[in-house]
């Protein structure tokens, strides 16, 4: 009975430090991608061509959700707030909701789903093909040249698709809410524009949108880095992208929001 | 006093490798390895190493003369590509030297190492082409990598070495479209691309048809002569590689069994030697790999394996 506890100790502690050690290998990759960003900034257009990859080509899942995304908030909130005689709040409920909340989270999520597992396994292909192998021996550093130009393109592309989801969410809820349901137009334009802040509801989303794209990217890209060059540890890669992203983004929302909205 | 300005003449070692007017990027000290006068380019010197503590090369000692092409033969998991990759410098042995251009690889730092890797070519196994790029592409992407040259010139070098290895005609497939001896040779036109001093060959005719497997054969020994560059090839395919080698070294089990010139091994009676080159079934490497007895595996325990 105590050899069978001690037993299970010892692989809890060794998963302990597996995990610990993991951690510290993911933070000095980290590390070296952002020392060794002076090639993405020299030759912007490798950014530019990531943003391609990873901003625009992710726009449509992105513009779909956000319609569907801004359509049934406004549904649901008139739903409860006619019962209350405010039926023209709901623009304020669907803008601050997206502004603050759904914008950057959701949009992180589908980015993670789209844009991080592409990211992982494209250079996990590239390691098992032994593509990363041949930059290295043609002298060419593969984190300057292959993972930093992709962190910073999904970096810079994950405020744009977070700040597009928003803007099409408020169009859906505009939609439903105006067009279909008869809210009154100028009311839910101006009470809209009246509850959002600037600085405390929109800076605050967009910060939170780039907390997420450095936490998506940096996940994405280590994950692929540190594959197992077969299809099988890929594949292991590209899921776990997607689930430690997710993780990541939900857990770091937590903590974004109580630090921003403590009811100032 | 010293003359200062643009127009000073080259007085350091990586000046006078580079030359006026080179293209080469402006790059800090000891970007460009500096060549040593060396009878031999490659070193290896008394080289164990192991994964984790897994041994897997166990006192190596071999030496590559300038101009000669040079094979490295072996059973599969002896150790060649291992080998290779010291070389590279890409794994540092657990102990001994390696020396390439009589310089120990293990103990450059990574702007030294990537400076001699400018002189290496390495063509892998599968080719390993860039997959998102087109065959000219691939051939020009260290030209622009680790030049200053204009397009217009990238363009000619490029079509330059493709044109070497037959395929100008294909520059604008893509690795998808090619098939393996097409991709094998472009990937031998990216490794030389920048005409390297040293060109490491790893499993060179690996899955090809005989007439592809001639012809990259055949252009390694070319292109060799007309670089003038140095080569070490490994292979487990004997006849195709004893065509075109100057010298064999033969591993096993992690060292180094025999070595001699392609008619040496050909005549050799050593029992490998003689299995491998003639790919007899049995002998001192056994068919079946090292287990249990078979009576015990099927149950049966009189007999024996």
């Amino acid at each position: 009975m105590l050899e069978r506890v001690a037993g299970a100790m010892r692989r809890l502690g060794r998963q302990f430090i597996n995990a610990v050690w993991r951690l510290g290998y993911a933070s000095r990759f980290f590390l070296l991608v952002l020392l060794r960003s002076g090639t993405s900034f020299r030759r912007f257009r490798l950014v530019v061509k990531e943003v391609y990859f990873a901003g625009v080509m992710s726009l449509i899942i992105i513009i779909v959700s956000g319609l569907f995304v801004g359509m049934v908030l406004a549904l649901q909130g008139y739903e409860t707030l006619q019962k209350y005689g405010s039926a023209e709040a709901v623009g304020t409920l669907v803008a601050l909701s997206l502004t603050r909340e759904l914008g950057p989270v959701v949009s992180a999520l589908l980015f993670a789903s789209r844009a991080g597992s592409a990211m992982t396994a494209e250079i996990g292909l590239m390691k098992a093909t032994e593509q990363i192998s041949a930059m290295e021996m043609m002298a060419v550093d593969p984190i300057a040249r292959v993972v930093g130009p992709r962190f910073w393109g999904g970096l810079i592309s994950m405020p744009l698709l977070a700040a597009m989801f928003s803007a099409v969410g408020v169009f859906g809820g505009h939609l439903i809410a105006v067009v279909l349901i008869g809210v009154d137009e100028g009311a839910f334009w101006s009470q809209m524009q009246n509850a959002v802040d600037f600085r405390y509801d929109i800076v605050n989303g967009v910060i939170k949108s780039v907390v997420f794209g450095v936490a998506v990217t940096a996940i994405a890209l280590f994950e692929g880095y540190d594959a197992p060059p077969t299809a099988e540890g890929v594949s292991h890669a590209t899921t776990r992208t997607v689930v430690t992203s997710s993780l990541a983004i939900l857990g770091l929302d937590f903590v974004l929001t109580a630090l921003m909205f403590r009811g100032a | 006093m010293e003359k200062q300005g643009r127009h000073q003449a080259p007085d350091t070692p990586q000046d006078r490798f580079r030359g006026p007017g080179s293209g080469l990027k402006s790059i800090p000290f000891q970007a460009v390895a500096p060549e040593l006068p060396v009878e031999n380019l490659v070193e290896v010197g008394d080289v164990d190493f192991s994964y984790d503590v897994r041994p897997v090369l166990k006192g190596i000692n071999m030496t590559v003369p300038r101009g000669k092409v040079v094979s490295i033969m072996g059973l599969s998991g002896c150790g060649k590509t291992t080998l290779l990759r010291l070389i590279g410098g890409t794994i540092r042995p657990s102990k001994g030297v390696v020396r390439v251009a009589g310089r120990a690889v293990h103990e450059l730092d990574q702007d030294d190492l990537y400076a001699m890797r400018r002189r290496m070519g390495m063509l892998f196994q599968f080719g390993a082409l860039f997959t998102d790029m087109s065959a000219f592409d691939n051939v020009a992407f260290q030209i622009r990598e680790h030049t200053d040259l204009p397009e217009s010139m990238v363009q000619d070098l490029a079509l330059m070495k493709l044109n070497a290895v037959g395929l100008r005609g294909a520059a604008h497939m893509m690795p998808s479209e090619l098939s393996g001896g097409m991709a094998r040779r472009v990937a031998l036109a990216r490794t030389i691309a920048l005409d390297p001093m040293l060109i490491m060959y790893d499993e060179p005719f690996t899955g090809l048809d005989p007439i592809a497997m001639g012809v990259i054969g055949d252009l390694i020994k070319k292109l060799n002569e007309v670089l003038g560059a140095t080569s070490i090839i490994v292979t487990h395919d004997v006849q195709e590689s004893l065509k075109i080698v100057d010298y064999v070294y033969f591993m096993a089990d992690g060292a180094v069994v025999t070595e001699g010139t392609p008619d040496d091994i050909r005549r050799s009676s050593a029992p490998f030697v003689h299995q491998f080159v003639w790919g007899e079934f049995d002998g001192p490497m056994p068919f079946h790999y090292p287990g249990l007895a078979a009576g015990r595996d099927f149950g049966v325990e009189a007999s024996h394996a």
